[in-house]
């Protein structure tokens, strides 16, 4: 079950410190040497003080002038339980997230049965405590049964611990129903993340609309497919409230629209994905399955908005939006494969892509991993502070690695990344104070 | 043979996935082996040995009259065993048949597979799983080389040349693989091509793909010296893309009014199979200007053409 775990609970009251980091709080934007100290799972102190002989008792881990860093937080995670478990499970999805320096998943609804209801919610919670090495919140159904008609039972799954509510990859098309969800899930403080597609505007498209598809004789999916439900969307909370978070965007035109509507104060948030930050259309080149994903890779100038969106705060978040798929459902005509691709243990690497290159600030970057996914949420993590839960992550900023399929932990291999050099990935992964990760284990991978 | 060793050193391809990759000299070759070819086919004795102990499978996941018995025709005239399967779309939904159908076809052994599919590059995955020749006779809205192929020889044999030409390929361009592998092939060869049709029906960022484009027939077809009709199938009338099939005739139909525009000499082709009063009047389909049967004739020599070039890359030597 959980072979990594080298403070059995016994152990927890033990003082653990990490000394000679480069401390990295995004919340605050402090950045600076010292060392941390962790007991009963929390961060006790933090700062320069923090060093070799602090506390006599104390077990020491020296990091090396590396980075610390709250461990991230990934907003979009499918994994295939309950229902397809051969592609993955909690505790694969687990792993891979703490190979990866994360430390919370949010895992969406989309499964098979669908999280619409209390048991379900229930049962994803005993399965992540059960199994799991990284903090699991569910997302549940905003629609029963994903179907976009009635709604559920938002309150009580609230209740139960469905931490926000999304209607899978598809958006809810009936403006009525998307209208009451709003509305509804205003009284009780409830997320609403939305995922933005017109089902008949995108119809039989499998790839972004335009010159590559028109080539590759693909059906395209236009950006308006996009912006119609986000245009739409914006209009219903201006109607009716309600905390709106637009799960993925991947196009210019997105962007401006958000960028609008937080002008006009609406409390309107969205996400982008890694591969949206990293990766374009031309990356399809023949028909390369693993580059297939919803919303579709867009142009090398969407791809650049995006980055900008994150370097100017108007993009909140990034997540991996890791979807494993196994052989049956890539290893098919382009049109005719499965959409998505795993993410949890590249999303890191990748997204350091952007600071190496000098397009993010690092502070910002880790805002968009962190700290803006933990407000949103309403989690007391993502934060280097006294009496923050201690999810943390060490990151060393330079270290090349190659992506190698194979040696993901993830039960599905389809990763846009394969064989892609990256700079920099997580040494250690700590969650509740318990080390789920050290790259020292398994060095290489 | 003199000219199919020429065009084997000319060829250097395995496969013919497409015409995209193909190169002015290459695509030459394959015409000039196709005239000869066509010579052949018109002699009492059609048959060559070329192929002769060879094994050749049509495998069409996609129905086809025209396509499938033309390759027939050109593999049993080079002296190849022909084998035509016709696998129906159902049971290609029923799971990992695509790639499962080709490890098991590849382990018959054959040494040329013709395979024609519904989803765009399905062809070329399929390539990727076997060891013999693979020859794309339609995939999705890709690409239909050996169409273009023998839409080129068929202008070539009138016009002499295809550089400079005016070619107006009409019609439903968005879900036509003909027409793209037209249109690399005649940009290649240095014609002037034009894509006509009603918006609904043009392919979005096809001015990229070196087109002037036009919404207009009359506008379209003045002074073409080519005028290319396509096939609209009658699901584009459920679909929102046209409103009815007599406002189609009416504004994208060929007749005689909208073929005036054109040179008095053009040619009227159409890959079949027709839609008589939809995309084109009957009398113009019937006319001597029209090329039609002609193209149905060239489509035998060029995949004989296409067979004789593959056939020094085959594998089992």
């Amino acid at each position: 079950m959980m072979a990594m775990q080298p403070y059995p609970p016994e152990q927890r009251s033990r003082t653990l410190a990490l000394i000679n980091a480069r401390l990295l709080d995004p919340a605050s934007r402090l950045d600076r040497p010292g060392g941390l100290l962790i007991r009963d799972g929390m961060i006790i102190d933090l700062g320069p003080h923090i060093a070799e002989g602090v506390l006599a008792d104390a077990e020491i881990v020296d990091c090396g002038g590396h980075l610390l860093a709250p461990g991230l937080i990934d907003m979009m995670v499918f994994t295939g339980e309950p229902g397809h478990e051969h592609r993955e499970t909690l505790a694969t999805a687990s792993r891979a997230a703490a190979a990866g320096g994360v430390t919370t998943i949010v895992c969406m609804p989309n499964t098979d049965p669908v999280i619409d209801d209390v048991a379900l919610v229930d049962f994803i919670l005993r399965r992540a405590r059960d199994t799991a090495l990284v903090n699991v919140h569910p997302m549940a159904a905003m629609t029963k049964g994903l179907l976009g008609e009635e709604m559920s039972e938002i309150g009580l799954l609230r209740d139960a611990g469905a931490i926000a509510f999304a209607n899978g990859k598809a958006s809810v098309a009936n403006a009525r129903v998307m209208r009451n969800v709003l509305a509804y899930a205003k009284d009780f403080g409830a997320l609403i993340v939305h995922h933005l597609e017109d089902p008949t505007l995108s119809s039989d498209g499998v790839m972004n609309e335009g010159e590559v598809a028109t080539r590759l004789g693909l059906r395209g999916i236009p950006s308006a497919a996009e912006t119609i439900i986000l245009e739409r969307d914006i209009r219903l909370v201006e109607l009716s409230g309600g905390r709106y978070h637009a799960g993925q965007i991947s196009c210019r035109a997105s962007l401006d629209i958000i960028r609008t509507a937080k002008l006009m104060g609406l409390p309107v948030t969205c996400g982008v994905s890694i591969n949206h930050l990293t990766l374009n259309e031309n990356d399809i080149g023949p028909y390369r399955t693993f580059f297939k994903m919803k919303p579709p890779l867009r142009s090398e100038d969407d791809r650049r908005a995006m980055v900008e969106g994150v370097s100017s705060g108007d993009i909140d978040v990034i997540v991996s939006a890791h979807d494993p798929r196994g052989a049956e459902g890539k290893r098919r005509p382009f049109a005719e494969a499965a959409d998505g691709a795993v993410g949890l243990e590249t999303m890191l690497g990748a997204a350091l892509r952007l600071y190496h290159n000098g397009e993010v600030e690092l502070t910002r970057l880790l805002q968009a991993l962190t700290t803006n996914p933990a407000r949103l949420l309403g989690l007391g993590s993502g934060r280097l502070a006294k009496g923050a839960p201690a999810d943390l992550v060490l990151i060393d900023l330079d270290r090349p690695w190659v992506v190698e399929p194979e040696a993901l932990r993830s039960k599905s291999k389809n990763t846009p990344f394969d064989a892609a050099r990256l700079q920099g990935r997580a040494l250690l992964t700590i969650v509740a104070g318990r080390l789920v990760y050290n790259y020292a284990d398994s060095p290489g991978l | 043979m003199s000219i199919a060793a020429d065009a084997n050193i000319a060829f250097p391809h395995r496969h013919l996935l497409g015409i995209e990759g193909l190169s002015r000299d290459q695509i030459t070759a394959l015409l000039d082996l196709s005239d000869e070819a066509a010579k052949l086919s018109r002699q009492i004795a059609k048959k060559r040995d070329d192929l002769r102990g060879r094994t050749l499978i049509n495998l069409f996941f996609e129905a086809s009259t025209r396509t499938q018995s033309s390759f027939e025709l050109a593999g049993k005239r080079l002296g190849a065993d022909v084998m035509n399967m016709s696998v129906g779309t159902s049971s290609v939904q029923k799971g990992e048949t695509l790639i499962d159908t080709a490890v098991t076809l590849n382990a018959m052994r054959p040494d040329i597979l013709v395979v024609r599919h519904h989803a765009a590059g399905a062809v070329e995955l399929l390539s990727q799983k076997v060891d013999c020749s693979v020859i794309n006779a339609g995939d999705g809205s890709h690409e239909h080389p050996t169409q273009a192929l023998l839409d080129a020889v068929t202008i070539r044999r009138h016009k002499g040349q295809i550089e400079g030409l005016i070619v107006a390929i009409c019609g439903d361009i968005l879900h036509s693989r003909v027409a793209r592998s037209n249109i690399l092939l005649l940009n290649t060869l240095g014609a002037r091509v034009r894509v006509v049709a009603p918006s609904t029906l043009l392919a979005s960022g096809i001015e990229r793909l070196g087109v002037e484009v036009y919404t207009s027939m009359w506008d379209g077809l003045e002074d073409a010296d080519i005028v290319m009709m396509l096939r609209l199938q009658r699901e584009r009338m459920t679909s929102s893309l046209v409103p009815s099939t007599r406002e189609y005739f009416h504004f994208f139909g060929l007749d005689y009014d909208k073929l005036a525009r054109a040179k008095p000499d053009a040619l009227v082709m159409h890959p079949g199979p027709m839609n008589r009063g939809v995309e084109i009047d009957s009398n113009v389909a019937d006319d001597p200007q029209s090329v039609i049967r002609e193209q149905v004739e060239m489509g035998v020599a060029v995949r004989m053409a296409v067979l004789q070039a593959l056939a020094r890359h085959l594998p089992n030597q």
